[in-house]
């Protein structure tokens, strides 16, 4: 016994324990959240039971996707108002299913709890539908026939063919629909506000000649009405498209018979995922994956995609990473080469090694004072008067969370590049400054490159903290529901100014302020993997990077 | 007492030098100090052209801090005091104006460890021209090819002029960064231990391009090796705690040196 303790087994042992309790920690999370995340996307049964006392007789007929069951003992569920038969007791169990009934505008209700000893067995009926909208959420129920402009079209065979040519068509026409109200429609209000403000620039303006002031105000008038008529024209395709939107309707019946008509152009897919094969199935899901990933958020956040939060997180960090890597670096040069040490320096270094653990609200807090305030308030003042009141710069932006986040991974960044700098031999500075280079020549051909990889790595944690950190983004930028991305076509293309919207808030938004929770929660998991998976990318990049910078300069630092 | 020592070595010291012809640095009483610590204490040499110096002693003799004085490679070191001279071709290099680059240009060092560049093979040679302002490729690979073939690398390395500097042996990294020194055509090198890093065949090469060297160069050279010593240099200096013992003929100072530190040393007896 003894011997084994001096042998040193039990570190080893306690060592390895650690390690595997950290790795089983971490592969339990992100398997938690992929298992959670990723299963809402495969196509679930669509079931169709009879609910109803069981003295009483049958009644209300119920269908909907099975979401999961719990047990709750027998006092619970009398309170909850299930009449549960007295030979049970009181220390009885009763089962409950939550189902996805959805139909929100029929039943007012998504999603209810049945009690398993209520219920009729289940029934998975072949050509039961899920409809997904872009309002109302999910519907259930059985296609009865299509009809176009009142008129019938298609009814039992064909009927579903026909239905799904019509939602690929509608869905064409709402993507058109979409790309002019945003994009053309976008340029010439975008065009007009800008002769607005000129206009009232030119009348606040008191050294302007009567007569230049009367000819540029006639210009801009002329220009107006152009934009008018341009926008008239365009308003007119869109009433064309909107109607050819609306041209189809379906008709369907609920589970109850009550039948329901839906337009076309709000079903955004049709599925019946109760005759799919298993290869169907999984089609379905990568497409519904895809829809997911690539589309905007509908109803508040509680469905549909999430592209602008990857979009508006990814360019966010990129953003940030290319204000913080020259600021740190040079901070680090300057510190490690240039200032003279002694008990200043080392004041300094130890703030800012403090400053990483200042908790991250308090940067938030400072971002929305000094940047949005004071900064963007000046610039809006200097450049924008005319704007004023409403803010330009002087409000949340994308510029204002990139460089707070700058501050806050700031620290880390310098930290690196310090230890990387003094890590350089000094026999390699000598070699350079014996053959007649002076400091700053010896600096930038060959100890930065050298510490080049020791930069990466700053770089690596600061994008790894940036990505996932949310509390002081929700002050200085970033939103529930951005309008628009913060890169698109019109000039100046990279909108510093705009909104955007991010993972970590939005995993946030979906799961705790949202009014659908049930509705909800898949999508905070799906979201969660997402901005996990974006993470290690992110990483990942940065880490090949490094280690291809590491293995061209590995022998000089060994 | 100390000055009394340094008055008696260095009258000793000059009568060693005369008819040596030509010299390249005059050292004149050459103090220097780490702080309050002296490590060189009054130091009188005079280094002639065109041959090589030996300067041997035990560790911490200070022969490697004079050696570092040639090029002012001790300014690096914040708490370190020079007194006294060193006049290179009779001007004094640590006078007002005198551009330390400029000085490092004329007097090349090579370091105890291979330091090449995290740079192309082509690139280390280059360095010294293209921080001149030299980035015409003929000169330049007329240059690069020139210096390695001086430096006796140029027939392993020429087809991968491109590749790291890293990829290279030792031996053959020690030669690049000899290369990379005379590519800039100083008229001094200084190298210090050269050698004591590398296997004995790399050593070999490096002492037959010393012989070769020293017919364009001055060359000065520290070691710890007393058989290195006597096999390439024509002069060398022992040196002790600081103070410069003997200086002379390399012939002389191994067969029949005057003091009796000097033979302990030679003979191993002790240090």
């Amino acid at each position: 016994m003894k011997r084994w303790w001096k042998s040193g087994a039990p570190w080893v042992w306690l060592n390895a324990g650690a390690v595997a309790i950290s790795v089983i920690m971490v592969l339990g999370l992100i398997g938690l959240i992929a298992v959670r995340g990723l299963s809402h996307f495969y196509p679930t049964e669509i079931v169709e039971f009879q609910v109803g006392d069981p003295e009483r007789g049958l009644g209300q007929m119920v269908m909907g996707e099975h979401v999961r069951a719990e047990t709750i003992p027998v006092p619970v569920a009398r309170d909850a108002g299930i009449a549960v038969p007295p030979e049970l007791g009181d220390d009885g169990l009763v089962t409950r299913h939550l189902i996805k009934q959805g139909n929100r505008d029929v039943t007012g209700q998504d999603f209810a709890w049945y009690a398993e000893l209520q219920m009729t067995e289940w029934q998975a009926p072949p050509d039961a539908m899920r409809l997904e909208r872009r309002e109302w959420g999910d519907f259930y129920g059985y296609p009865l026939r299509v009809l176009e402009d009142g008129e019938v079209v298609a009814e039992g065979e064909g009927l579903w063919e026909a239905l799904q040519s019509r939602v690929d068509r509608s869905n064409t026409l709402f993507r058109e629909l979409r790309q002019i109200e945003r994009n053309d429609v976008g340029v010439i209000s975008s065009e007009m506000e800008e002769l607005r403000l000129r206009e009232r620039a030119l009348q606040r303006d008191l050294n302007i000649e009567p007569d230049a002031l009367q000819t540029q105000l006639g210009q801009i008038q002329v220009r107006q009405s152009t934009l008018q008529q341009e926008f008239e024209v365009l308003r007119g395709e869109i009433d064309i498209l909107r109607r050819e939107l609306y041209r189809d309707t379906l008709v369907a019946s609920v589970v109850g018979g009550q039948e329901v008509q839906i337009r076309i152009g709000d079903i955004v897919r049709a599925v019946q995922p109760n005759s799919l094969s298993l290869t169907a199935k999984v089609v379905e899901y990568g497409q519904q994956f895809w829809a997911f990933v690539s589309g905007e958020p509908r109803e508040a956040n509680t469905a549909g995609g999430i592209f602008p939060a990857i979009f508006g997180t990814v360019t966010m960090v990129l953003l940030m990473s290319m204000i913080v890597s020259p600021f740190g670096v040079l901070a680090a040069i300057y510190l490690r080469e240039y200032a003279k040490q002694g008990p200043l320096l080392r004041l300094i270094r130890i703030s800012v090694y403090n400053l990483a653990g200042v908790p991250s609200i308090v940067y938030g807090v400072f971002g929305l004072g000094f940047f949005i305030y004071t900064l963007g308030g000046s610039i809006d003042q200097l450049f924008y008067s005319e704007r004023l009141p409403s803010p330009t710069f002087g409000s949340p932006a994308l510029v204002w969370a990139s460089l707070t986040l700058a501050l806050l991974t700031l620290p880390v960044v310098i930290v690196s590049t310090e230890e990387g700098l003094a890590r350089i031999p000094s026999s390699v500075r000598h070699g350079s400054l014996a053959l007649g280079a002076t400091k700053s020549e010896t600096l930038w051909k060959v100890v930065v490159p050298l510490a080049t990889p020791a930069m990466m790595t700053g770089m690596i944690l600061a994008i790894a903290r940036a990505a996932g950190e949310v509390a002081p983004l929700m002050l200085v930028g970033v939103v529930k529901l951005a309008p628009t991305l913060p890169v698109d076509g019109t000039f100046p293309f990279v909108h510093l100014d705009r909104q955007i919207m991010h993972l970590g808030f939005h995993i946030y938004d979906v799961g705790f302020q949202s009014p659908n929770v049930e509705a909800a929660r898949p999508l905070v998991y799906a979201t969660a993997l997402v901005l996990v998976i974006l993470i290690v990318v992110l990483n990942l990049t940065a880490i090949s990077i490094r280690n291809r910078l590491r293995e061209r300069y590995r022998a000089a630092t060994d | 007492m100390t000055t009394m020592t340094s008055a008696t070595t260095t009258a000793s010291h000059r009568d060693a030098m005369q008819g040596m012809g030509k010299t390249t640095f005059q050292v004149r009483d050459l103090n220097l100090f780490y702080g309050k610590d002296q490590a060189l204490k009054g130091i009188d040499i005079d280094i002639p052209a065109n041959k090589v110096t030996a300067f041997i002693g035990p560790s911490g003799c200070g022969k490697s801090t004079l050696l570092r004085c040639f090029n002012r490679m001790n300014d690096l070191v914040d708490i370190c005091r020079i007194e006294g001279q060193i006049l290179l071709d009779g001007k004094d290099i640590h006078a007002r104006g005198v551009d330390v680059a400029e000085l490092r240009r004329k007097v090349g060092m090579v370091f105890q460890k291979p330091n090449p560049f995290p740079k192309s093979i082509y690139e280390n040679v280059a360095y010294g021209l293209r921080l001149q302002g030299v980035n015409n490729k003929s000169v330049l690979d007329e240059v690069v090819e020139r210096s390695l073939r001086g430096a006796a690398l140029w027939d392993e390395v020429k087809d991968r002029l491109g590749v790291n500097a890293f990829g290279l042996s030792g031996g053959q990294q020690q030669r690049l960064v000899i290369a990379r020194a005379i590519a800039i055509e100083p008229e001094v090198i200084l190298l210090d231990e050269p050698a004591s890093a590398l296997d004995p065949i790399s050593t070999l090469k490096i002492e037959e391009l010393i012989h070769e060297l020293k017919e364009q160069y001055t060359i000065l050279i520290v070691t710890h090796n007393m058989q290195q010593a006597a096999r390439v240099s024509d002069y060398t200096a022992f040196m002790y705690l600081g103070d410069m013992v003997e200086f002379g003929e390399t012939n002389k100072i191994f067969t029949e040196p005057e003091k009796k530190q000097t033979e302990d040393y030679i003979t191993g007896r002790y240090g």
